[in-house]
């Protein structure tokens, strides 16, 4: 399988201090990755850094086979802004589109049959007139996946895409993710849910301040580290 | 009625009032959506505080063209809240409070310590709610307000997509590599330049209601972007127009006139909205 990220000794932080340091680890295509950590683990600034929004203090992330910061779809956390906003699905849908299109200003005809294609995908096309504020927040969820999708046909970064949901809706999203998953998508996902993490992942990236664990996910259920953490049940 | 309308606007000065009037709500309106939404509602007022502040600066120094010292003191003003918005130890809503009242009480001393006139209560009123100086603006004057309002229209249609895209989701916009910081200095910049262009018409203490009212009316009853952005720029049209007939008609001031048909606006759009939703 072929390397999309590999990080070395990756160290993260602000001028006045290490946020995260010494990670090492790698993404290949098809990966199923999840993140886990508490919260100040570094979670949010090793997002940052992969999305290359934040430079690393010291260390390297290393892009391969021609696939860069751009090529990774980016799925936030919701923000209040949004609840409220008067936005038509398929108008955020399109805006996933925009990376691509540099200066010019306007939507062509194949950006909004990518769009339209990805709407299908998710099973929202009966929604794609309605008003973003007023779907559930597990089809706003699907928005946002079509988005990401838009900007992307090689990774997904899932900012705790779950909470918020009620657990039907989550179940049905972490579905959803794994089947895009199948489709040769590689998933990085941050999670709170040590149990959907270990359903749903390939591997295992568990960070608290440095690098307390990184492989597969058996070896992880069989390590010290996540036999402590599988216990307590959450993290 | 219609012949004291005719007789009002056969005077070119009239005319002028009206072209300026339409365009400056046309502007303002779009801008609207946009600041409503990323909650900068009241970066109008303050910026509005600051431009008086600049003007009573400039009405110290006995500069003839005034514009040429409010028009940058407020877009670095502007461009200054947009900044301490985002990270810093003086959060955005707290820092347009600071600014705009400091700016006010500046001005206003500045007024009374070295008056420019005998009647500084007038003066003061003048910029706080609008003079009649709409009245006597020139011929250049409406076209400096159409040369911005053209910027302004261009600047707005072609960044569509991107002022969504950064006003939706700022993070997301980052990580696909739309320069965000980018676009909000060009909003906040052509803000300031409305509201420089506004001053005149509607006053500082007014003109965020040119801004937020059309906005939040068209967001009672549309839902998507794109059709609440031409129903608030509709809306503003219409209330600048019949705002200032109203007021030719009834010799009421006319920026608060303006305002007023706003709100009557706003209120109608509200119960509208209550009703669809029962």
């Amino acid at each position: 399988m072929s390397k999309q990220i590999i990080c070395n000794n990756l160290t993260l932080g602000y001028e006045d201090g290490v946020v995260t340091e010494n990670l090492n680890f790698s993404v290949s295509t098809g990966d199923y990755l999840c993140i886990l950590g508490e919260n100040g683990s570094g979670k949010s600034t090793l997002i940052k850094a992969l999305l290359g929004l934040k430079p690393q203090l010291s260390g390297e992330i290393k892009w391969c086979d021609g696939f860069s910061a751009r090529d990774i779809g980016y799925l936030p956390q919701q923000t209040p802004v949004q609840r409220d906003f008067p936005a038509s699905v398929r108008e955020i849908v399109l805006s996933g589109c925009l990376s691509k299109k540099g200066f010019h200003p306007f939507y062509n005809s194949a950006e909004k049959k990518l769009a339209d294609d990805k709407i299908k995908q998710l099973g929202i096309d009966s929604l794609a007139r309605k008003c973003y504020r007023e779907l559930s927040g597990g089809q706003q969820q699907r928005v946002l996946l079509a988005r990401a999708l838009c900007a992307t046909s090689k990774m997904l970064l899932l900012d705790e895409p779950a909470t918020a949901l009620d657990p039907h809706a989550q179940l049905e999203l972490y579905e959803l993710i794994a089947n895009l998953n199948r489709q040769r998508i590689s998933i990085i996902m941050v999670s709170h849910d040590i149990t959907a993490s270990l359903k749903y992942a390939t591997h295992i990236l568990h960070i608290s301040k440095k690098q307390l664990f990184f492989g597969t996910k058996s070896d992880y259920i069989n390590s010290n580290t996540g036999r402590a953490f599988i216990e307590k049940g959450e993290i | 009625m219609l012949a004291t309308l005719e007789y009002y606007f056969s005077f070119p000065f009239v005319r002028y009032a009206f072209v300026v009037v339409i365009l400056i709500a046309l502007c303002s309106s779009l801008l609207g959506v946009p600041l409503v939404l990323k909650r900068f509602s009241f970066i109008g007022d303050g910026l509005s505080h600051v431009a008086f502040g600049a003007m009573a600066v400039a009405a110290v120094t006995g500069i003839t063209n005034r514009t040429v010292i409010i028009l940058p003191v407020t877009v670095i003003s502007a461009v200054l809240i947009l900044r301490t918005g985002q990270n810093t130890k003086i959060r955005g809503d707290a820092s347009i409070a600071m600014i705009s009242v400091g700016a006010l009480a500046t001005g206003y001393i500045l007024m009374n310590l070295f008056p420019s006139s005998s009647n500084i209560s007038a003066d003061v009123c003048g910029s706080l709610f609008g003079s009649n100086s709409i009245l006597t603006l020139k011929e250049s004057d409406v076209w400096l307000c159409t040369i911005m309002a053209v910027i302004v229209l261009t600047v707005f249609v072609l960044f569509y997509n991107k002022i969504f895209s950064v006003t939706f989701d700022e993070n997301f916009s980052k990580a696909t590599g739309i320069n965000s910081d980018g676009y909000n200095l060009v909003i906040a910049i052509i803000t300031a330049i409305i509201i420089v262009l506004a001053m005149n018409l509607v006053g500082s203490l007014l003109i965020s209601a040119l801004i937020i009212f059309p906005a939040l009316s068209a967001m009672r009853i549309f839902k998507s972007f794109r059709s609440v952005i031409i129903c608030s720029a509709v809306i503003s049209v219409i209330c600048a127009s019949s705002g200032i007939i109203l007021s030719l008609l009834f010799s009421t001031p006319v920026g608060a006139t303006i305002v007023v048909s706003d709100l009557a606006v706003f209120l109608v759009f509200s119960a509208v909205s209550v009703f669809a939703k029962k």
